[in-house]
């Protein structure tokens, strides 16, 4: 029986990122995933690494993150195609705009460097934009990347640094006893480990209850299209105050934008996109780019991914087990948190603790009543 | 709530035929296709412009391709027919549209899939240049618009349709330097028995081949494309090969025409999420159906070389026989003879369709596993056979869908359509099992729509 440091389900970038943190640490890792590693939320989502607009409570480990993106063709050999083009949020009506202006005071204490756009200025600076927009905020820093290729290339340098990663490898079931992990595999076989990491994505919740820890995780599929390739013309990643779309122009030129969702069936792993809704998005980005009008759609896509009832993640020890932490249910903005993500459990798998501030993500939070709101992509 | 309809996608010779038996039984079917014209790829009709005799157009075909145009002209008040419609879209018992630029949803009850077939490939040094067609362009050009694909032409690869275009090339007046198949004569020699089963249609080949040599068209076997030539305006302007003795020998031209068979559009299938298995006789994913052609979702019937290369002539029968099986599960259950015997009919097809694709014409493997590194393969992102292998060997990967991922393989206007089976070749490389590159996923739309399309507000039912 093979027994391990600490063991991850789920290899999504988050799960890719504490391997290769607890690796290069010198633990013995397990990373179980059972399909292929970034091909769930992590591979197929639309590349927006911002942290304009986040949750006070993801802006700690947002920032942490922020500066391992900036870092990526060091750590793990491939940049990622990550690029500070900046993000600018849209507004579209006087209310909008002052609520960019009141997070731009929510987020001061976090060095976002966040620039308020009237609508003079929006238009000289970007005359593209269609009437829709009235005003933005713009913060620099922030960017986007192709998240096909990071979780594999996260997954690749851990296994450079002897993680065993186990693609294919569904764990069926865990429990805990003799102060050891004993994971069950789909193919009969069992794996050990002083350390559970659940980072399984839309399948988190499930994870945690069978050690007794119950969240509700609900699940979305955010409806994805991409464009022929056009010129370069857009710059930043673009989203708009109440997240209804959001459009970016990779570097080979096609325009991504999602709006809406389509299907996600969490059982059959099965995802698509909804026609109606790619006809609604479509009018949507035209809505603030009108030039797309001209754009050929060339193909739709979505991802299954984890939802949590106040809009952010769960990160944190399981208050039921000692030994296992919990990061999941990333609601629609994970990809930018993944590699700190991965970075904060490792930590917590060898040390116990952060530095990094995620209280406010605590399991434990769903034991009071929440109120918080969703943020949107 | 428009009440849902009995729904054939194509009008070839499998749609059309379907649409005849539907239309006996007093169904009111509605017929979409792509194109402006009824007919398909095999009976295409020319725009108006340039019309031409039967004889002209579909040589010996003529007076099939006549009786199934007139048949399909006599329904016309009792079909709902959509030409120049492009399905994009198929979900659940709904189908999304792009009719007059618009954006529309039609119901079905329903459907009868005839979605055809298109060129399978062979990247050659040279193949994106200007003047560089498939077989099945070249034979469009000609049937559509009356123009062919240059002044002087050259066709190769392998497959029935390399002696038809050729034919109908030099037949219509423009210069076929010549005809260069990639297997080896002694191939038809073996396959001779099972080929002589195929009565009129290998008739027809023989004949081809006759009236090619009768005109000194240099006919070559067993060669081995090397290059597609450009001139100085960076169009075609020759053709090297190697030929079967292994001597290089170059044809000047201004076109080239080349394929290497069909492969079944299974797009539409695909989003329908209809079954599928690999087929080693097809070479490719196909939607799995019961012996007569029932898909594996209730109520879809497969037909025509869509569900697996056949033939015009298969696929009149296997059209006729989607409509006579959606009819007797509607309740004419005495249809069950003639269902029996259409069946049977198109088993005794096979031996000779086997002969025709695997012995005679059979796709040349080594070729398309070991196309050269400089070649491009997919030519929408710019990839080269070397880029493909590069990234199966640093990934350690060999699954398309992972390397659509991390190379933009088949991410381009075609989504694949056109590269995607070259690709899979490459990847494949020394593999024995093909399928083990998994199946590369259709995503809609299956082909590019205008954003402009969705922007008519709330969309509407056809
Ligand atoms: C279409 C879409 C667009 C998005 N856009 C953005 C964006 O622009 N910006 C942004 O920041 N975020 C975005 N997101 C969210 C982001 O992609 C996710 O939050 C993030 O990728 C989650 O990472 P993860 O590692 O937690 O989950 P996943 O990537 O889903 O990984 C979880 C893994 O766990 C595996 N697993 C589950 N159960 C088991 C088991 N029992 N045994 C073994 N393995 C198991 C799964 O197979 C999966 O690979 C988007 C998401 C989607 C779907």
């Amino acid at each position: 029986m093979n027994r391990f440091d600490v063991a991850i389900i789920g290899g999504g970038l988050a799960g890719c990122s504490a391997a290769f943190h607890l690796s290069k640490r010198g633990a013995s890792v397990a990373l179980l995933e059972r399909g292929r590693c970034g091909a769930q939320a992590s591979g197929v989502n639309f590349g927006g690494v911002r942290r304009q607009g986040r949750h006070p409570a993801e802006l700690g480990i947002a920032q942490r993150s922020h500066a391992l993106w900036k870092d990526l063709a060091r750590l793990i050999g491939t940049d990622g195609e990550f690029r500070t083009t900046g993000h600018l949020k849209l507004a579209r009506s006087p209310d909008e705009m002052a609520d960019l202006e009141a997070y731009r005071e929510t987020a001061r204490t976090f060095d976002l460097e966040l620039e308020l756009l009237d609508t003079k200025s929006l238009r000289a600076r970007y005359p593209y934009l269609g009437q829709a927009a009235q005003g933005g905020s713009f913060c620099p820093g922030d960017g986007q990347a192709n998240p096909r290729i990071v979780a594999p290339a996260f997954s690749r340098a851990a296994r450079a640094l002897g993680a065993t990663v186990l693609e294919n490898t569904e764990v069926v079931h865990g429990r805990r006893d003799d102060g050891d992990f004993r994971l069950e595999l789909a193919s009969g076989q069992n794996i050990r480990a002083r350390r559970l990491l659940n980072m399984a994505g839309a399948w988190g919740a499930r994870i945690a209850a069978w050690f007794g820890d119950i969240v509700q995780e609900g699940v979305m599929a955010p409806n994805m299209c991409v464009t022929e390739p056009l010129p370069q013309f857009i710059g930043p990643a673009l989203g708009v105050c109440g997240g209804d779309v959001y459009i970016r122009q990779v570097p080979q030129g096609s325009v991504i934008f999602g709006a809406g969702y389509g299907l996600a069936d969490r059982d059959r792993v099965f995802a698509r996109p909804l026609a109606d809704v790619t006809a609604a998005g479509a009018r949507l980005a035209v809505s603030i780019i009108p030039r797309l009008a001209d754009a050929l759609l060339v193909r739709t896509w979505t991802g299954i991914e984890g939802t949590m009832p106040d809009g952010i993640p769960v990160m944190g020890p399981s208050p039921s087990t000692e030994g296992l932490f919990h990061a999941f249910g990333f609601t629609g903005h994970g990809f930018q948190l993944g590699p700190a993500a991965g970075a904060v459990m490792a930590e917590l798998a060898l040390d116990g603790e952060t530095p990094t501030e995620i209280g406010a993500l605590a399991f434990t939070r769903f034991n009071r009543s929440s109120t918080a709101t969703r943020t949107g992509c | 709530m428009v009440e849902a309809r009995i729904v054939i996608i194509g009008a070839g010779p499998a749609g059309m035929k379907a649409a005849l038996s539907l239309v006996e039984a007093g169904h009111r079917p509605v017929v979409i296709d792509e194109a402006q014209r009824s007919g398909g790829q095999v009976y295409r009709r020319p725009s108006p412009a340039a019309e031409r005799s039967p004889r002209a157009l579909y040589g010996f075909e003529a007076a099939r391709a006549q009786r199934l145009h007139q048949g399909f002209d006599a329904i016309a008040d009792f079909i709902d027919y959509y030409p120049e419609t492009l399905i994009w879209n198929a979900e659940g018992r709904t189908l999304d549209l792009l009719y007059n630029g618009q954006n529309q949803r039609i119901a079905w009850s329903h459907l009868i899939l005839a979605t055809g077939a298109m060129d399978r490939i062979i990247p050659v040094s040279g193949w994106t240049l200007p003047g560089a067609y498939t077989l099945g362009a070249a034979q469009i050009a000609l049937k559509a618009q009356a123009v062919g694909i240059g002044q002087s032409v050259v066709f190769f690869g392998t497959g029935p349709l390399l002696y038809l275009v050729a034919y109908q090339y030099a037949k219509a007046g423009i210069t076929v330097k010549a005809v260069l198949d990639v297997s080896a004569f002694r191939q038809s020699v073996v396959a001779l028995p099972q080929l002589l089963t195929g009565g009129r249609t290998f008739a027809k080949g023989l004949f081809f081949l006759a009236w090619l040599r009768a005109r000194r068209i240099p006919v070559l076997r067993g060669i081995t494309p090397v290059e597609i030539v450009a001139g100085t305006d960076q169009a075609v302007a020759g053709i090297t090969i190697r030929t079967a003795g292994g001597k290089l020998r170059h044809f000047d031209c201004s076109g080239v025409g080349f394929g290497y068979g069909l492969r079944s559009e299974t797009q539409i299938a695909d989003l329908l999420e209809l079954e599928f298995a690999f087929e080693h006789n097809h070479r490719q994913w196909l939607p799995v159906s019961d012996d007569n052609g029932r898909a594996s979702t209730c109520g879809v019937y497969l037909a025509g070389d869509g569900a697996g290369i056949l033939g015009a002539d298969a696929a009149e029968l296997t059209g006729r026989r989607a409509a006579l099986v959606l009819r007797f599960d509607l309740g004419e259950t005495e249809l069950a003879a003639e269902i029996d015997t259409l069946s049977a009919r198109l088993n005794a097809m096979r031996p000779f369709r086997h002969a025709l694709d695997h012995v005679a014409f059979a796709f040349p493997e080594r070729l398309a596993r070991n196309v050269p590194d400089d070649v491009i393969i997919c030519r929408c992102e710019g990839l080269r056979a070397a880029n493909i292998r590069q990234m199966a060997r640093d990934t350690e990967e060999i699954d398309l869908n992972r390397i659509k991922a991390f190379t933009r393989l088949g991410m381009g206007r075609c989504q694949g359509r056109v590269c995607v089976a070259a690709a899979t070749a490459v990847l494949a490389g020394a593999a024995t099992d093909m399928s083990s590159t998994g199946r590369y996923r259709c995503q809609a739309p299956v082909k590019p729509v205008p954003l402009r399309a969705f922007l008519g507000g709330c969309d509407e039912q056809v």
